[in-house]
């Protein structure tokens, strides 16, 4: 066989595995789709039903009369802003100062606070609770927002590596003109930074939304759940109903916004993913 | 810093101020105002409570009633624990399974992605949609599509007669399928090393290739080694995030924080589910921090192991960068 053939070959395989493997990943999105519109019995059918017939699209009003979904969805979405909010403000100061402005002990505390990556949460867990039950903050949402609005080692790293690439000549020619420090962070770094800004916010927004065990900690009253403990707790109602079809159907709601959001801004998601992952 | 002059050994008329002399107050003034909430977060996020965490092994505290001073008596107990035990075995056996298979995988499909396939956005979407679903609404997927009796991953080996395991209730089955459900999330790792492996010069190559190197030896003699440090950061990444799986064996196996068993024969008790069910369940926080502590160890040890082998097989293009 010679080279040509050699690599036709190749390509052959290649395409082959990821469209094969790449098939197989969907799946499960497919049928958690699905599943959503089943009726219980077809929930319990083999072989499994991979159409229902017909599709049951009462499911998606329905489970509104057993769970409070708009309540949920409130206090994911108030917990996700407010903490996105928080992180952005934060890190981005941070970022602004390490990138640029220059004085003693500035790459000491950079490598500090970027060792906190490193860091197990599992290390800080309790402390923090006894923490927030001190400050008598259990059972709010603030142990959920207030630690965002101190920064995180990620998005500082992140955008810092951004801020450095902007021309220090716009600095300096707003500095002649007198403006202040905090005013150029304002007017002329975050202005320019939109993209590096855009994937912070995605990858807050899209950990905030997902996140499980803060709010399992902090929240264990029904009315403060987030959607995925209320997705959780949905497993284990009671009441001799089956609920498997409703377990569907919110998980489908809290599965495509997210997936929405990727296909929005595919380029902040994969630039994210990206820049966290090639700190060699 | 590389703005310092070296005294002594420029022939300049008048050496260059040291960085430090040249700093302006108002730098330096700002600098620090805009790190302050950054350090704070330092401090009462992560330094204090490691510290605290380590004061609190030492004690019996219970939140309501002031800590008691118990010292060693928490790790003492650890060590008969039976329950503690079966926690790292658990843990052990699903990071010894995953770190491996999620890496090679990875590493594979994005050594596919490479070859310039077209639709590469089609592909990447595809394998990367995956790792953004929530951890709650993948593990309601996964506990029915691996139902053993009604889900579609049992039904093709169903059909061909071949033995359908319980996936999520044979003690046996428990970790191989947890692994398999974060393999699903691979995605992630996937862009990072296809970023990585698209980042190699082509000159290289090139080289290899006037040379006379066949695939192999390119693959192995630069792909590899230029890539290897993001290999190594994703290793770490890997290992500290899989000593510390929770979320997904919680939703499957726990009911309430309380709960006694995690899965048949706990075969899903992870260190950090046995940890949450300690502090949270029992409200046994001095107990719970000695185990806390126990894991922050093994990890820093781990990972300055890492850090120290890291030297044999990993290829810095430029040193220190």
């Amino acid at each position: 066989m010679g080279i040509k053939q050699q690599t036709q070959v190749g390509r052959f395989f290649a395409y082959l595995v990821l469209t094969l493997g790449g098939l197989a990943m969907l799946t499960p999105f497919f049928w958690l789709a699905s599943s959503s519109l089943k009726a219980p019995h077809e929930i319990y059918r083999f072989p499994p039903v991979w159409i229902p017939d017909p599709p049951r699209w009462e499911n998606y009003v329905e489970v509104f009369q057993y769970v409070p979904v708009f309540r949920y969805l409130g206090n994911t979405v108030l917990i996700t802003v407010l903490a996105t909010t928080g992180i952005v403000f934060s890190s981005s100061l941070a970022a602004y100062s390490f990138a640029r402005l220059r004085f003693r002990g500035r790459d000491a505390m950079f490598a500090v606070i970027l060792s906190t990556l490193m860091l197990p949460f599992a290390a800080t867990m309790i402390p923090v609770y006894i923490l927030f039950v001190k400050l008598g903050w259990v059972g709010t949402f603030a142990p959920l927002i207030v630690p965002s609005w101190f920064g995180g080692p990620i998005t500082i790293f992140l955008l810092r590596q951004f801020f450095r690439t902007i021309p220090m000549e716009l600095e300096d020619a707003a500095r002649i003109d007198g403006a202040s420090r905090p005013r150029i962070f304002l007017t002329i770094i975050l202005p320019l930074s939109r993209a590096a800004l855009t994937v912070v916010v995605v990858l807050s927004l899209l950990h905030n939304w997902n996140d499980f065990m803060a709010p399992l900690i902090y929240l264990q009253k029904r009315d403060l759940y987030t959607l995925a403990l209320g997705l959780n707790a949905l497993q284990y109602l009671e009441g001799g109903r089956d609920w498997t079809h409703y377990v569907m159907v919110m998980a489908t709601m809290m599965v495509t916004p997210v997936v929405v959001a990727y296909f929005l801004a595919q380029r902040a998601f994969v630039e994210g993913i990206v820049l966290t992952g090639l700190k060699g | 810093m590389q703005t310092t002059a070296v005294p002594g050994t420029a022939v300049r008329p008048a050496p260059k101020p040291r960085f430090w002399q040249r700093l302006s107050f108002e730098e330096t003034f700002w600098g620090w105002i805009f790190i302050i909430p950054a350090l704070l977060g330092f401090l009462f996020f992560h330094l204090g409570p490691v510290v605290a965490s380590l004061a609190l092994s030492f004690t019996s505290y219970d939140i309501i009633s002031a800590p008691r001073w118990i010292g060693l008596a928490n790790y003492q107990k650890l060590v008969t624990d039976d329950l503690w035990i079966r926690s790292i075995e658990v843990t052990l056996r699903y990071v010894a399974l995953f770190v491996p298979s999620a890496l090679i995988a990875s590493y594979a499909i994005a050594m596919l992605m490479a070859r310039n396939i077209r639709g590469i956005n089609i592909y990447r979407t595809m394998w990367y949609l995956p790792s953004v679903v929530p951890v709650v609404a993948s593990a309601v997927i996964w506990r029915w599509a691996l139902h053993p009796e009604f889900g579609p991953v049992n039904y093709p080996l169903k059909v061909m007669g071949l033995p359908s395991p319980r996936w999520l209730t044979d003690p046996n089955w428990i970790i191989p399928s947890l692994v398999f459900i974060s393999l699903w999330g691979l995605g992630n790792t996937v862009l990072i090393f296809l970023a990585a492996i698209k980042g190699v010069s082509p000159s290289l190559y090139e080289a290899a290739e006037v040379d006379g190197a066949g695939p192999w030896a390119k693959f192995r003699n630069i792909t590899l080694p230029m890539t290897s440090s993001i290999i190594f950061f994703q290793l770490i990444i890997n290992v500290i995030g899989s000593f510390q799986v929770f979320g997904v064996a919680y939703v499957l196996f726990v009911t309430q924080p309380s709960a006694s068993s995690a899965g048949p024969n706990n075969a899903a008790l992870f260190y950090v589910l046995y940890m949450f069910r300690n502090a949270f369940g029992y409200f046994r926080n001095g107990y719970a921090s000695a185990m806390a502590w126990v894991l922050f160890v093994v990890i820093m040890l781990l990972t300055w192991l890492l850090f120290y082998s890291q030297r044999k097989w990993v290829y810095y293009e430029t040193e220190g960068k």
